[in-house]
């Protein structure tokens, strides 16, 4: 068994028009913005893949990632937490033409749709969001004496994640604070692919320190020295 | 009118004094998050951010960032020893499970029966909600530090929000420009007050009734250089 790929090229080979796509991170950290990038290159080749999903806890930043995804027309609808950036302009300019959906789900139910998603579980129950606009059309549920809203499992066609260390099994770590929703995206698509910083005989990452068992993971791509959004949009960097 | 309101730094103070050691606490994006500054000495206080970080510290220097390492306000931070990472549904079982001892947030406003509006003001413009929706569940208790008024004004606690809510019945205390008020089945219940204003001159600033029971303390804060 190896799930390395050579290239950035063949990891976003697979994915097709009108997939729902995780991509991971928190704002920049954690977010795997070369395989981002991969994917762009490949639509401005070949006008595939377009019509997407992407979930992710933002919609960009910048003219980069899922900023210059969405600039280019390749995302039809967004579903995030948190649409906004220190330059959102790519998202707010295509949401308020309304040239982009949004679903918009506060973090932590987000973060458990995904869970759910990925660990069979079809709804769960969450104080969050009750009595508010965002809680509306969904069932309500009394539990103790408490009310309830029932949110639905979140999957997706493919997850775009970026680890630390990974092995040819597909085992990762992450670093620091970019572990965010990556491991939760592993689980609940299709087939998961991970960029890491470097990929390491298997052993090299010790079993008491795996992140993501490699059974989440379908397949491994190494990306040496990955650059950080935020560095990139503090310099004016554009994905053109 | 001789009174004087307590400034952003003032607030954060007071709210500071009542975090006790041990404690772990979420401090939400912006004017809460000035708490950790006033910090009492000698108490150990574990600050929480919702993108799985717990023990962080100060700002680092300017350079010396790390981007991986950064809070919901997306700003570099610096870790503490004994700080951890977790992933994005360990962080909010720490918050909607219980195991959070005090979430402080910002609002627009705050009923007299505990509902919080601080997410939006209107159905203009791109919506984001962030995390608001699920700091307000499960801390231990739900402080809101707030201006007493808005600029024109207006009272910020009210007897019922017409901003668009963020949580139901679910703020237990509010820090204020003014006063320290809890907020209990009762209604608004003043712990805390300016000695310079009168009960009328701040019941006519504050849109639900204030309750007394029992002594209503001085909100006497040192002078906080800006």
């Amino acid at each position: 068994m190896d799930k390395t790929l050579s290239s950035l090229e063949d990891a976003v080979a697979s994915i097709s028009d009108g997939d729902v796509v995780m991509i991971g991170g928190f704002g920049g950290s954690g977010a795997p913005i070369e395989m981002i990038h991969a994917l762009i290159d490949r639509f401005e080749a070949t006008g595939s893949p377009k019509d997407l999903t992407v979930i992710n806890n933002n919609a960009g930043n910048g003219k980069i990632g899922i900023a210059a995804m969405i600039d280019k027309g390749m995302v039809a609808k967004m579903v995030c937490s948190f649409p906004r950036s220190s330059d959102p302009r790519a998202f707010t300019d295509r949401y308020l033409a309304g040239e982009i959906d949004l679903e918009l789900v506060p973090q932590g139910t987000l973060a458990e749709r995904i869970r759910a998603g990925g660990s069979g579980i079809p709804a769960f129950f969450t104080p969050s969001s009750y009595g508010t606009e965002l809680a509306e059309g969904k069932q309500i549920q009394e539990f103790d004496g408490k009310p309830y809203v029932m949110e639905r499992w979140l999957k997706a066609d493919v997850a775009l994640v970026k680890g630390h260390l990974g092995d040819k099994f597909g085992n990762l770590t992450y670093r620091m604070a970019a572990r965010n929703f990556n491991p939760l995206m592993c689980m609940a698509a299709d087939r998961t692919i991970s960029q890491v910083s470097q990929i390491v005989p298997l052993g090299g990452i010790e079993p008491e320190a795996v992140v993501t068992p490699g059974i989440f993971v379908d397949s491994v791509v190494e990306v040496p020295n990955p650059r950080q959004e935020e560095e990139m949009v503090r310099n004016g960097e554009a994905y053109a | 009118m001789s009174w004087k309101k307590l400034s952003n730094s003032q607030i954060a103070w007071r709210v500071a004094q009542d975090i006790q050691d041990g404690a772990y606490v979420n401090l939400g994006i912006g004017f809460p998050e000035m708490v950790a500054k006033f910090q009492p000495a000698g108490r150990h206080i574990t600050y929480h951010t919702e993108n799985g970080v717990l023990g962080f510290g100060r700002a680092p220097e300017p350079g010396e960032e790390d981007w991986d390492l950064i809070n919901a306000g997306k700003k570099a931070i610096t870790l503490e020893p004994g700080a951890s990472f977790f992933h994005h549904t360990d962080s909010f079982a720490m918050v909607r499970g219980g195991h959070l001892d005090l979430a402080v947030l910002g609002a627009y406003q705050v009923s007299q029966n505990g509902d919080l509006a601080n997410w939006r003001v209107g159905s203009k413009g791109v919506p984001a909600v962030g995390g608001a929706m699920d700091l307000v569940h499960g801390a231990k208790r739900v402080a809101v530090m707030t201006d007493h008024i808005t600029k024109d004004g207006k009272p910020k606690l009210v007897e019922r929000c017409t901003f668009p809510l963020t949580g139901v019945k679910c703020v237990t205390r509010v820090y204020t420009s003014l006063a320290v008020i809890d907020v209990t089945s009762a209604g608004f219940v003043l712990r805390e007050k300016k000695p310079d204003i009168s009960m009328d001159e701040l019941q006519d600033l504050t849109g639900g009734k204030l309750h007394v029971d029992g002594a209503v303390g001085d909100l006497d804060v040192p002078r906080i250089e800006e």
